[in-house]
């Protein structure tokens, strides 16, 4: 009959209603300052530099390469290369970003920054307080304030944070296993040269 | 005794009382004139005070039917919420588009608030608490009622927007189908009452059978006209589930999307008076006006009861608006002019056999089984599965 499903409607929404005033789980949301819900793994907001160690300046792994810059959609970020060179994770000696800022007015949280970074540096963050009086400065976060350490990244994505890790580890280990090789075989040029005619080795110098 | 009965009655007539001390101060020319000034100043006090109470109670009743504890911020229990919203859009900046008809566009919420707050003239909220006795009070209420609709088209006329006038559209074409039902439905408590003046109709509801009340709902006529009555007043104030004029989701707001600031403000007034003026005529026609609705209740003043009627009308509509979704527009206009046309039509016979059956069942027998045999029947129709297969498109495919 006409109406039926009104009746049926209504019935639903006063048992919600007064469902809402005795039901603790019937409660779909929280008092948000005082009650929070701890944000899921996967979540992101804003990217963020990872760096290891205790310094942040020091410990950056960002390398300046400018991959993230030139593929950000709403081109956020901006980067300034260093003149000169400092040591990565591997103890390899690497340019790093005299200033990196991004405008977090302006990014959009598309994660492609962090799809191409080769070297595990920069990452989406989880913090999401970020509101402030200077619309224009109080959104342009240079490196100081994107830096966060990698614990920091293990506390938010531990799953991802793990996977980098080894893969970083992995890295090392083969750069060091390489190292460790060149210098066996450098060793033993050096050794085997020694032991050849010391005659001929002086010859060969200068054409080399 | 008689002491506690003269107290009851003291406070039954407390507003009046107070208007006639406050009138006498003043010299004898001028008595009727301050009398009336004091009673529109009442009016524009007290249903702008349930406008705030509402536009909170109605978050907070929407937020539990959702499973939400709505706003809780402002004051106590949130409570205060209407002050912060009076604020808010009072300091907000009062936009007028480049190309908008300035004059028109000021105009159009005045206009609004204005032709509502008139309707409030004839109607009845207590014992002797009416402005006017107006002997076409109900007739003055329908004409004022209908020039809202003016506001609106200006409002949508004048912002020179597509949804503006999309809305404005709707509204008016909506207006027009359902003021026709809601005139109609209201007819028959002017047909049995033999009066168009809002307190005789009262007053004629005003009798008790044993404990319970004469009201013009507990018959099969005054039963039928009073829901026909709500569901046009829904439209005639654009509520949901009849808020196409401003349905968000099609026309950002409708015709005040160009609107902001304490303009916006006087709109969202004009809409929630004109709700609560039709819900008061509702009352006032069907559901016995100030009346108690027992009849050892008698002693409670007459003004608490229209105000509690008034309430549970508003929580009604809330309760509706936090349960069914928007219609369409074909939709609209089919339920206006083949349900409640129809409806409203056969119930002025149904009222007219009523009266001329006389006292005894009879008549009772007759009147429902005619109403519901038509409901059914017209349900039936209404609801027949329409076989529209599969939509085709002239231009996009």
């Amino acid at each position: 009959m006409l109406g039926e499903g009104m009746i049926k409607g209504l019935a639903e929404t006063a048992k919600n209603f007064a469902g809402s005033f005795v039901s603790k789980e019937r409660m779909t949301t929280v008092e948000y300052p005082e009650e929070r819900i701890a944000p899921i793994e996967n979540t992101r907001d804003f990217p963020f530099l990872v760096y290891d160690g205790n310094d942040p300046m020091t410990g950056l792994r960002c390398v300046a390469c400018q991959i993230c810059e030139k593929e950000c959609p709403p081109k956020c970020i901006y980067i300034v290369k260093s003149t000169d060179k400092k040591p990565d994770f591997v103890g390899k000696m690497q340019i790093y970003p005299t200033r990196f800022d991004i405008d977090i007015s302006v990014c959009m949280s598309c994660q492609i920054c962090v799809e191409v970074c080769p070297f595990e540096a920069i990452k989406m963050d989880t913090e999401f307080e970020l509101s402030t009086t200077d619309r224009f400065g109080g959104l342009l976060y240079d490196r100081e304030q994107l830096s966060r350490s990698n614990e920091h990244y293990h506390k938010i994505h531990p799953t991802e944070a793990a996977e980098v890790d080894a893969r970083l580890a992995e890295e090392k280990a083969k750069a060091e296993a390489k190292a460790k090789a060149a210098a066996e075989a450098a060793a033993a040029k050096a050794a085997a040269a020694a032991a050849a005619t010391p005659k001929q080795a002086p010859k060969k110098e200068p054409g080399a | 005794m008689s002491l506690q009965a003269s107290f009851w009655n003291n406070l039954d007539q407390v507003f009046v009382l107070l208007q006639h001390w406050i009138a006498g101060y003043f010299p004898v020319g001028l008595q009727s004139a301050v009398g009336t000034i004091l009673a529109v100043v009442g009016i524009l006090a007290t249903f702008p005070g349930i406008f705030a109470l509402t536009t909170v109670l109605e978050r907070k009743g929407l937020g539990r039917i959702q499973n939400r504890l709505g706003p809780n911020r402002v004051g106590p229990l949130g409570i205060l919420q209407p002050v912060a919203d009076g604020i808010k859009s009072l300091t907000k900046e009062d936009i007028v588009p480049l190309s908008a008809d300035a004059a028109v566009h000021f105009l159009a919420p005045v206009v609004l608030v204005v032709a509502v707050f008139l309707g409030y003239a004839v109607l009845p909220v207590g014992r002797n608490m009416v402005l006017m006795n107006m002997d076409a009070g109900l007739l003055f209420f329908f004409a004022i009622g209908a020039s809202t609709e003016l506001s609106i088209f200006m409002a949508g006329w004048s912002s020179r927007n597509k949804y503006s006038l999309l809305g404005a559209m709707r509204a008016v074409a909506q207006m027009i189908s359902y003021e026709v039902p809601l005139l109609l439905s209201s007819v028959v408590a002017v047909m049995i009452t033999g009066s168009l003046s809002t307190v005789k109709i009262v007053e004629a509801q005003s009798g008790f059978t044993g404990i319970f009340p004469h009201w013009y709902v507990f018959t099969p006529w005054g039963f039928a006209g009073f829901v026909l009555f709500v569901i046009a007043a829904l439209a005639e104030t654009n509520r949901s589930p009849f808020d196409l004029p401003e349905g968000e989701s099609e026309l950002v707001a409708g015709y005040f999307t160009e609107y902001s600031g304490f303009k916006f403000a006087l709109f969202f007034l004009g809409e929630y008076l004109g709700m609560f003026s039709i819900a008061g005529f509702a009352i006032t026609l069907f559901l016995g006006g100030w009346g108690a609705p027992l009849s050892v209740l008698g002693f409670v003043p007459s003004w608490v009861w229209f105000f509690l009627k008034l309430l549970a009308a508003i929580a009604f509509f809330i309760w509706l608006r936090g349960t069914l979704p928007r219609l369409r527009q074909d939709q609209l206009m089919n339920f206006a002019w083949k349900f409640m046309l129809p409806m409203t039509l056969l119930n002025l016979l149904v009222a007219g056999a009523w009266r001329f059956l006389g006292d005894g069942w009879l008549r009772w027998v007759v009147c429902s089984a005619v109403l519901l045999a038509a409901y059914v029947l017209l349900g039936r129709v209404l609801m027949r599965h329409q076989n529209l297969g599969a939509r085709s498109y002239r231009y996009a495919d």
